[in-house]
């Protein structure tokens, strides 16, 4: 258990409920649904029905209609609008049904909400938060599981969050929801349900035995920009985020290899502090994501490593990535960058 | 051409050959212009349905021309919004000031104070007399020719041209183009570069007004070449399904830069019949006709306030110069369509109106042009103390990284710290601005 979440249990009087991921973020919009009226949530099948991963389950009920509503299937209409609501004084919460299906509302999100501030000189902003599930692992084929970050990485002006954890989820949500700028939510659908070894083929893990699916009743933030150090050690630093945080903590248990884990959580703006103090005392970096790779965000990450802490490298940066191919539908765990090709990755890195 | 299995057969015969239509303006350069073609209906022909009507309803006046002000220079019909002489006056005070201020900021990009501008002329009418129709209140989405709103609401002529010329004094900070304004102290949004992208965003703001039960509505103003966008197709979406008090103004000046209409598809239907299918009301109104543009705008903000819904008006109107300063129609259609224009100019016919009614004469038109010119001459002098685009009277530096977030994360600070590194290297170790 993070010194985090026991900090918060004491904070929260011990009430010890633990929830998966899906449960976490339904209880931050519910939170943020009742603390600020400002708040709407909004998306394709949200409303009465909950969202077709149920992340949006009971709110319609609980907050009326005209705070969490069904909208059009048009993602540049539901970024549109949620920009002129931001311009308001709202503070809406949209849901692109996945990831995939973003790309029609890019311009709204690259040269509309992300510039507004900047392009009005601060009389207009965009405080939106776009939860969208992204990430494959659950035989969506080539439209429902890309990891496609490295794409709002690129754009100034947006944040860019990935939780992989319960608690997390709920903390980065609340934080993004409250933040003045627009955050690109990314939500790892492959651990809705639970962490995730990264072996297809053995049975699948509930979030209960985690401990980081003990989430604290009421309102708590997990601040934007802070990376957590998911295991400690000496062998190499593993930068990750997402579904990858478990899979790579899974083959590092399985090998004995002593890695320190740092899941990055934010990809924008990054927790370089973080980055450098591991990397030089561990002078070796591993960073591994699900994203193709070429131009991944790996490749940042990789170009950040080499050109702020080269002379404690004592290895070249080693990527794991996904492959530079659409997501196959039949070849999935092919294409993942399962234990196979970061074992392998250790055990270079290890040899250096 | 493909070997087609089954050619004879009846369902994959086409006879003759398909043939692809590009679309293709009546005139080019150098045509004699003959715009008979162009429907002119009767002033004061147009019924008025209940504001508060079915939708479809407005389907006659989708394909019609709503229209006011006659050859005879007199108002009439249903939709005479009976305005008093004063404000009349008025709006022929923002006309003149629009045309003097467009004149101006044309020269001084002439005369290199800054990189770009866009003219309004002849389509005035479309966002003066529409702007008056709302109240000061309403939040305006405007596209990049809706100099007329801000105008009509009093805005500062200086700041406007401190936007221009991108000076010391710009409050957008030399971010943006000339004429992107920005004033939310004028309900007046961020104009982007980007075209149509206002529109869902007005729906938007519409919703929150409605979500918040405030009383407030918001109107957009996008061109007929820019309805081509999804995002317009989007807004038209979420202002029926979601009711949304929400007016949509589609400037319909026949050209998008040296494209005509008929590539945004106005060769099979009018840009108001768009409303039909989306069950949006529709309107199409004379845009060179002030007290038309007005009543139409004045119609569907009532609609709009009585929660009966959004509405999507064409004002049917003619863009009487080039796009911008970058642009020279010449090149591409006929300079006689400008004097052909079957619709005359806006400011013409409203001073005739007035004229007609005996609340005004030619004398005191002069009178009025010659003052807003020399209004325009001093609030340039003095913005011009600000400085000029590209004579060092920018912003400070510093600003560049200001604003692209609420708090500067640690790369823009890296970043701002090379730069003002450059500058300094550059001046030979002087004082970075």
């Amino acid at each position: 258990m993070s010194a985090e979440v026991k900090e918060n249990q004491a904070a929260h009087s011990g009430t010890e409920r633990r929830l998966n991921m899906i449960e976490a973020i339904n209880d931050a919009l519910d939170i943020m649904l009742e603390r600020d009226p400002d708040v709407i949530v909004m998306g394709e099948d949200v409303g009465y029905f909950g969202g077709v991963f149920r992340c949006t389950a009971g709110l319609q009920k609980k907050h009326g209609k005209t705070r969490v509503f069904d909208t059009p299937i048009s993602e540049c209409g539901i970024i549109g609008v949620a920009v002129g609501m931001g311009a308001y004084g709202l503070r809406p919460v949209p849901e692109i049904q996945f990831a995939d299906y973003i790309y029609p509302g890019l311009d709204q999100l690259i040269s509309e909400a992300a510039r507004l501030r900047y392009r009005s000189a601060t009389e207009y902003i965009a405080p939106m938060t776009v939860r969208s599930p992204f990430g494959g692992g659950i035989f969506g084929g080539q439209t429902h599981s890309q990891s496609p970050e490295a794409l709002f990485t690129h754009v100034s002006g947006l944040k860019t969050v990935i939780p992989s954890t319960p608690y997390d989820a709920k903390g980065l949500l609340i934080s993004c929801i409250e933040d003045n700028d627009p955050v690109i939510f990314f939500e790892p659908k492959r651990i809705y349900n639970g962490p995730f070894s990264g072996y297809y083929d053995k049975p699948a893990e509930p979030w209960k035995r985690h401990p980081q699916s003990v989430v604290p009743e009421g309102y708590y933030k997990i601040p934007l920009g802070k990376a957590r150090t998911v295991t400690e050690g000496d062998a190499m630093t593993v930068l990750t985020y997402g579904t990858m945080v478990h899979v790579v903590e899974a083959v590092c248990r399985e090998k004995g290899v002593e890695a320190e884990i740092l899941d990055l959580r934010t990809l924008v703006p990054i927790d370089i502090e973080a980055i450098e103090a591991s990397v030089e005392r561990t002078g070796k970096c591993l960073i591994v994501h699900e994203a193709t790779r070429t131009s991944g965000f790996g490749a940042e990450l990789s170009a950040l490593v080499t050109e702020r802490c080269f002379y404690h490298l004592e290895a070249p940066v080693e990527r794991v990535t996904g492959f530079d191919t659409p997501y196959p539908h039949s070849l999935e765990w092919a294409y993942f960058p399962g234990p196979v090709r970061i074992g392998e990755a250790i055990d270079k890195l290890l040899k250096d | 051409m493909a070997d087609r299995p089954d050619a004879d057969r009846e369902a994959g015969a086409n006879k003759p050959t398909l043939r692809l239509h590009v679309p293709e303006p009546k005139f080019r350069p150098g045509d004699t212009v003959d715009f008979s073609h162009i429907q002119v209906s009767e002033p004061g022909a147009q019924p008025r349905p209940d504001e508060a009507c079915d939708a479809k309803e407005t389907a006659p006046l989708c394909h019609d021309l709503i229209r006011v002000l006659a050859d005879d220079n007199r108002a009439h019909g249903p939709w005479d919004p009976k305005l008093d002489p004063d404000t009349l006056r008025t709006m022929l005070g923002h006309f003149a000031l629009v045309r003097a201020f467009d004149e101006r900021m044309f020269r001084g990009q002439r005369q290199g104070k800054t990189s770009f501008y866009m003219k309004c002329t002849g389509e005035e009418a479309t966002s003066v007399a529409a702007a008056m129709a709302l109240a000061s209140d309403d939040m305006v989405f405007p596209s990049y020719r809706q100099q007329g709103v801000l105008i009509a609401r009093g805005y500062d002529l200086i700041e406007m041209i401190n936007q221009i010329y991108s000076n010391k004094g710009d409050k957008l900070k030399g971010r943006q183009l000339p004429i992107m304004y920005s004033s939310r102290e004028h309900s007046f949004f961020s104009i982007s570069g980007n075209l149509a992208t206002q529109t869902p965003q007005a729906v938007g703001w519409a919703m929150a007004s409605a979500i918040r039960g405030d009383s407030r509505i918001a109107a957009t103003w996008v061109g007929e070449g820019s309805t081509a966008e999804g995002d317009f197709h989007s807004a038209c979406t979420f202002a029926t399904v979601y009711n949304a008090p929400v007016i949509l103004n589609v400037i319909n000046n026949q050209w998008a830069i040296s494209s005509f209409s008929g590539f945004a598809g106005a060769e099979r239907t009018t840009f108001a019949a768009r409303a039909l299918g989306y069950g949006l009301a529709g309107l199409r109104v004379d845009g060179n006709d002030a007290l038309a543009v007005y009543a139409a705008q004045r119609w569907a903000a009532n609609r709009a306030r009585a929660n009966a819904g959004p509405t999507l008006i064409e004002y049917f109107t003619y863009r009487a110069e080039g796009h911008s300063t970058s642009d020279d129609p010449a090149g591409y259609r006929s300079a006689q369509e400008r004097e052909e224009w079957p619709l005359g100019d806006p400011i013409m016919r409203l001073k005739n109106h007035l004229i007609a009614l005996g609340e005004w004469d030619e004398e005191r038109q002069e009178a009025m042009d010659r003052e807003a010119a020399e209004r325009v001459k001093a609030a340039t002098k003095e913005a011009e103390k600000n400085g000029i685009l590209g004579h060092g009277m920018h912003q400070p530096f510093r600003t560049m990284f200001e604003d692209v977030f609420e708090e500067l994360p640690w790369h823009l600070k890296e970043q701002a710290e090379q730069a003002t590194r450059e500058r300094l290297i550059k001046f030979h170790g002087g004082r970075p601005q």
